[in-house]
């Protein structure tokens, strides 16, 4: 396999880009100085695409790309993903569900601690040296505080039984009601945020639900509410949140991801009630592994013509 | 009962024998509390207290010598000098969870019946813990840190932290803390044993009666137990070197529990992984060295520190002086 050209969109992990350089023919999207002149030189040898959540496949790498046969996402989310084009040109496409889901489903209530126990302002706190001058102040009670998920799917549930063990009552809203389960459904986003405290969004990013926490999403979670990102930056009207978060109409928010990383927006970076991550949701030596070891099955599989490990197309 | 029979009395309160013979009532007049320093934070305490009780304050010690309980707030100490100026002590309802602010050995000697706060604050504290552990472990703060310093755009993605679900936990010191604890890793997919004075035959996690054996079987060790005598310094460098390289060691009890100095060793040296700190030997000073580490998360004593947790102290704490008062057992003695 050692001459399959496979293209490496991103630095996404260093183990992953080892072992596809031992096996395959490998090319650096981000060692040419354009996509244009990538795709001048070497349309015609890429086979395999491995791309992230940061760069995927979207129509016009597709089209540059004639031979290939099959998209590996080193990801769960598939929005970077053309996949009507590749569903069109039989064109493969694999991710990397479950190795991940504790580790976002984790990093969702890391967040929420986080923000409501202002730790990091805490941490910045004791390292100011401001606590030889005073207690710092109040925080907010986790235990029991009603948390709202925009999507119960394998995410969505994990981050459900972990809030349980905080005797959290759940509701969620998702595009059908699932059956057996205990939580409460409500029918639309606003409805769920008018009856929870803690609004964790954890479905995927399409285009109806782009945007899904809106302005008026925002007033219904409150002064008192807080919104958790670790879905897509997309899934936020950001300028929505900054002002909303600027003003005191919303409590607070921890965030994993935002519309244009690795830009935040300004105002974010200057509010204490704000908890700031840059893109972690899976990032953990454990997990990253799995992953990748996913991405290299799921490519083998295909050229060895045997059934594909996680398709998705 | 006889005083020294028993470690410490759970009721405090003795009738005086003309009420026990006649059956008289104790008279109307509301029970007087003596009040040993202040709320923290300023919080409003007083106003509920005087709706039910007679107080007296600190600075009216002189005239205190008739008094019979004691509300102990926050941290505030509690020597055998104090004692020796309330002869007629028979009950301490401290409000916060940990007592070793209090003279426990003369309250012994002398019967003093002593109660808590930790029922009122276990879960704020629990919380806490897992809050600090998911900080250590994903590198929550110092993640926040770099982007708060423009370094993604300019050195891209932030290193990589280490999965929660699949980690042996041990907690040292399984009372009302440490099983709020253990509820909450049970859900992230933790395995949980844990070190304290005795075995508890109620519980099924495993059970180590050494913290070094605990530590060898742990990747993250939970500080959760009250500072005695026994437990000074229970952490060391012993305990440290048996949890090893990849361990995490997260403190919401006392600093004391730990040597600190051979922790800011440990960790500056990378023989463990990192650590998750609440309180420290000295507070509020923090071992410089500590503030210098990417690895440790810092925290300015404030595990309990939320309105949920001091309402339910305070009501705990009337509720401990009713019982007192009604000659009834203390709902949280220790």
């Amino acid at each position: 396999m050692e001459s399959i050209g496979v293209l490496l969109t991103s630095p996404m992990n260093p183990y992953l880009e080892q072992e596809l350089g031992k096996r395959f023919k490998l090319f650096r999207f981000w060692d040419f100085p354009s996509a244009d002149d990538f795709f001048r030189e070497h349309s015609k040898s890429i086979r395999a695409v491995v791309g992230s959540s940061f760069i995927g496949a979207d129509a016009q790498m597709i089209e540059a790309l004639p031979k290939m046969e099959i998209v590996s996402s080193f990801s769960v989310g598939l929005d970077k993903i053309d996949l009507v084009r590749c569903k069109e040109k039989g064109i493969r496409v694999t991710n990397t569900p479950d190795v991940l889901t504790e580790d976002v489903a984790d990093l969702a209530l890391a967040l929420i601690l986080a923000t409501l126990r202002r730790i990091c302002e805490s941490d910045r706190y004791v390292r100011s040296g401001a606590w030889k001058r005073g207690d710092f102040k109040l925080t907010t009670k986790f235990t029991g505080k009603s948390v709202g998920i925009i999507g119960l799917g394998r995410i969505g549930s994990a981050i459900a039984k972990r809030a349980e063990g905080f005797s959290c009552p759940i509701s969620y809203h998702s595009r059908t009601e699932k059956p057996g389960t205990n939580y409460k459904y409500y029918p639309s986003v606003v409805e769920l945020a008018s009856n929870c405290q803690i609004l964790v969004v954890a479905c995927a990013l399409t285009p109806e639900t782009r945007h899904i926490i809106n302005r008026e999403v925002i007033n219904a979670l409150g002064p008192k509410g807080v919104v958790i990102n670790i879905g897509r930056g997309l899934h936020v009207d950001e300028p929505e949140l900054v002002s909303a978060l600027v003003e005191g109409r919303l409590g607070g928010a921890g965030l994993d991801v935002f519309e244009n990383e690795p830009n935040v927006p300004e105002e974010l970076l200057a509010l204490d009630n704000v908890v700031l991550l840059p893109h972690v949701g899976s990032g953990t030596v454990e997990t990253r592994k799995d992953m990748a070891d996913l991405v290299l099955g799921n490519l083998e599989a295909h050229f060895l013509n045997k059934p594909l490990l996680t398709p998705v197309v | 009962m006889l005083k020294g029979e028993t470690p410490l009395p759970q009721n405090g309160h003795r009738r005086n024998s003309m009420a026990a013979i006649t059956g008289e009532a104790e008279a109307e007049a509301p029970g007087v509390v003596f009040v040993h320093g202040s709320p923290p934070f300023g919080l409003p305490f007083k106003d509920r207290l005087l709706s039910r009780f007679q107080l007296i304050h600190t600075s009216e010690l002189a005239e205190s010598s008739h008094v019979k309980v004691m509300l102990c707030m926050d941290h505030t100490p509690v020597t055998s000098q104090t004692l020796h100026k309330l002869p007629s002590l028979e009950c301490i309802v401290a409000s916060s969870a940990g007592v070793d602010h209090i003279d426990l050995p003369t309250c012994r000697l002398r019967g003093i019946a002593v109660s808590n706060g930790s029922q009122a604050f276990s879960e704020d504290v629990a919380d806490y813990a897992v809050a600090l552990l998911m900080d250590v472990l994903r590198k929550i703060s110092a993640g926040d840190r770099y982007l708060r310093s423009g370094l993604w755009p300019a050195k891209g993605d932030y290193p990589l932290g280490w999965k929660l679900g699949g980690k042996r936990v041990g907690i040292v010191g399984l009372g009302n803390i440490g099983s709020e604890v253990a509820k909450r890793l049970v859900a992230f997919g933790c395995g949980i044993a844990y070190n304290s004075r005795k075995k508890r035959p109620s519980v099924s996690f495993p059970y180590y009666a050494d913290v070094c054996d605990l530590a060898a079987n742990s990747d993250i060790l939970v500080i959760c137990c009250a500072l005695t005598s026994e437990t000074h310094h229970i952490i060391n460098k012993d305990v440290m070197t048996a949890l090893g390289k990849e361990g995490v060691i997260i403190n919401v009890g006392r600093g004391s529990l730990i040597n600190e100095k051979e922790l800011v060793q440990f960790l500056v040296e990378g023989q463990i992984r990192g650590a998750g700190l609440d309180v420290f030997e000295n507070e509020p000073i923090v071992p410089r060295e500590l503030l210098e580490l990417d690895n440790v998360v810092l925290s300015p004593h404030n595990a309990v520190v939320t309105p949920e947790a001091f309402e339910a102290m305070q009501e705990l704490a009337i509720a401990n002086l009713e019982a007192f008062f009604s000659n009834k057992p203390l709902l949280s003695p220790i």
